[in-house]
């Protein structure tokens, strides 16, 4: 096992070698990266110059959410976001010469497109998140310490699951282009508000069915010390780390149907 | 000791959508592998030869675990290709011409260090294994170059230095030399003529370039619509399909009364009549009696012996139609190849758009 972490870190340091080689552009991403986070901390703020609340939540209340969205996105994204390029790997046949290698698909395809790049993202989330509690004057209690610190964790992992899951459609559908963004990028987006702001439908498919509700909105009613306004029990946040499991499982079975569909159908 | 490779009615199906009026799809089933056997031993090196699109990247990725096959039984080193994958992967070494197994950015030596942790080869065998492949493939001038900047003759020697370093009891090969220019072709051929006559690695490779089989393969195995149609020497090939060598010979004076010699047919000859032109069918006379027969008239200038082109045997096999039987060996005559002729290449150019080519 340790063996085999020592050959995935090998290759993850080749990869990062490689780009390292492309170092201009390697700078302008560590820039670029926080350009877009900073534009929709602006947004939040723009909202809030013509609405005092937002589903009955201020400002400051509105940013723990969206910290934690952007923490737990940012680790995934840094960590498993590069499945994203799966599509290329299965329209231009590149997965055989993975299949030829006495290592797993999906290991081999995380740590050969690894990029540093988005880990920026990360540390501008925390701030975020950090400077939005105590402007919301989170009252901490052990309990809220260990939500603050984890929420973000298993946010990663469901993000994380969320990435792997909508990336296996490249399996099954050559051409999949912006489809798996919806859930990623729009999932993201989706958490990075208060749920009760949507209505409807959409609300129950993405808050509930596809468990959204439960990276960033519970946690931060936990940290806020608030009900829900949709009237679900407090102990809902603790439902939190159960739903990231499931989706880490369900992303699991997916990808191993989707390396065996497509070794049963071909590039 | 069984085979290496043992494969039986191997069969690749796959769907193909195909767009027949403004919004509806037609899909079909296209059969890439159709019922291939295919028993390889120890140390031989195998060409296996097709024209686009008739089955030989498809079973190449059934041999090497990347295609799970529709149907049919195949071992190679005695494992299941794709639920043994990985464990198949330690013995095989692959190089598909256009996957590369390099890493882009990286000075070439880098991927081959790579190499030894991912197949966990022991410093001393892949420092052995490196140095040899270095000498043989010369590397070294061009060893600390970023793959990105190699040649494509540089990067192929790349390829086959990391399918090798491993120790791989089979290599297979798609297409190595594709796209390469004459030196670097000569090169990679050389190399593998050196491969297949020394240690016991078994080699398969598929190619359009017949000049590679020439060089390197004894067994020829040739698939057309995902069958067999020919597995033998390129000798049985030629036999089998007719080829026949040319006597040319230039005379002093015109040739007057030769008889008609078993096995022998004139061909052409000048108007003067002075050189002539005969094919040997093999049946009745060698070329060294038609030639003892020629001098035997006194007025022989020169001679050359012309042998049978392979482009034009595969031509004539590849218009032949895909045998029904399951037997590839039965006898069909050149000219049966040519009546079937009409329409096969229409349903091949329909075939070569399947994945797989």
């Amino acid at each position: 096992m340790a063996e085999r972490l020592a050959i995935y870190r090998r290759l993850i340091g080749a990869q990062v070698r490689g780009q390292a080689s492309y170092r201009a552009s390697f700078i302008l991403d560590l820039v670029g990266q926080l350009v877009a986070p900073a534009i929709d901390v602006l947004a939040i703020l723009a909202v809030f110059r013509v609405a005092r609340t937002l589903g009955g939540f201020t400002a400051p209340e509105v940013l723990v959410m969206f910290g934690i969205t952007a923490t737990a996105f940012a680790l995934a994204d840094t960590t498993v976001g590069n499945i994203e390029k799966i599509r290329e790997y299965v329209r231009r046949g590149l997965l055989d010469a993975v299949l030829v290698r006495p290592l797993s698909v999906l290991g081999q395809l995380l740590a050969l497109d690894f990029t540093t790049r988005r880990a920026t993202r990360i540390l501008l989330g925390a701030a975020i998140f950090v400077a939005a509690c105590a402007r919301a004057g989170v009252d901490w209690t052990p309990a809220r310490i260990a939500v603050a610190v984890l929420a973000p964790l298993w946010g990663a992992v469901f993000f994380g699951s969320v990435f792997i899951g909508a990336a296996t459609v490249a399996f099954f559908w050559i051409d999949s282009g912006e489809f798996a963004n919806g859930f990623t990028y729009g999932g993201r987006d989706f958490t990075s508000y208060p749920i009760n702001v949507y209505s409807g439908v959409f609300r129950r498919l993405f808050a509930y069915s596809l468990g959204f509700a439960f990276v960033a909105y519970y946690p931060a009613l936990t940290l806020l010390g608030r009900p829900d306004p949709l009237g679900l029990p407090g102990w809902i946040a603790w439902v939190s780390p159960l739903v990231s499991l499931a989706a880490a499982l369900f992303a699991a079975l997916a990808w191993r149907f989707g390396v065996r569909h497509y070794r049963s159908t071909g590039s | 000791m069984s085979a290496v490779i043992d494969v039986h009615g191997l069969r690749k199906e796959f769907t193909v959508t195909k767009r027949s009026g403004r919004l509806r799809r037609t899909r079909h089933r296209i059969a890439a592998v159709d019922g291939v056997d295919l028993v390889v031993e120890r140390g031989e090196t195998l060409g296996y030869l097709g024209p686009n699109g008739a089955g030989k990247s498809t079973t190449l990725k059934m041999l090497t675990g990347v295609l799970m096959p529709t149907s049919g039984a195949v071992r190679v080193c005695g494992l299941v290709p794709v639920s043994q994958r990985r464990r198949l992967a330690s013995h095989i070494g692959v190089v598909f011409g256009q996957r590369s197994q390099l890493w882009w950015d990286l000075p070439l030596r880098d991927s081959f260090e790579l190499a030894r942790h991912i197949w966990r080869v022991p410093p001393s065998e892949h420092a052995a294994r490196l140095a040899r492949l270095r000498r043989d493939l010369e590397l070294d001038s061009f060893l600390d170059t970023p793959v990105r900047q190699l040649s494509l003759g540089q990067r192929m020697r790349g390829e086959l230095t990391i399918a090798l370093l491993h120790g791989p009891a089979v290599l297979f090969l798609d297409e190595p030399t594709i796209g390469l220019d004459v030196v670097s072709k000569q090169a990679v051929r050389a190399f593998l003529t050196e491969l297949r006559d020394t240690g016991d690695t078994t080699v398969v490779l598929t190619t359009h370039d017949l000049a590679d089989i020439e060089r390197l393969c004894r067994r020829l195995v040739v698939i057309d619509h995902g069958r067999v149609v020919h597995d033998g020497t390129l000798a049985a090939l030629h036999e089998r399909y007719g080829s026949r060598r040319r006597v040319l010979v230039e005379l002093d004076e015109p040739l007057t009364g030769l008889e008609v010699l078993p096995g022998v047919t004139r061909e052409a000859a000048s108007p003067d009549g002075r050189s002539l032109t005969f094919s040997l069918d093999g049946s009745g006379l060698t070329a060294g009696e038609l030639v003892a027969r020629l001098a035997a008239t006194g007025s022989l200038r020169d001679i050359s012996v012309q042998e049978p082109e392979i482009e034009d045997v595969i031509a004539r096999l590849y218009a032949a139609p895909a045998p029904r039987s399951s037997d590839p060996a039965s006898p069909s005559g050149p000219g049966s190849a040519i009546s079937g002729y009409s329409g096969s290449a229409e349903s091949r150019t329909s075939s070569a758009g399947a994945p797989g080519s």
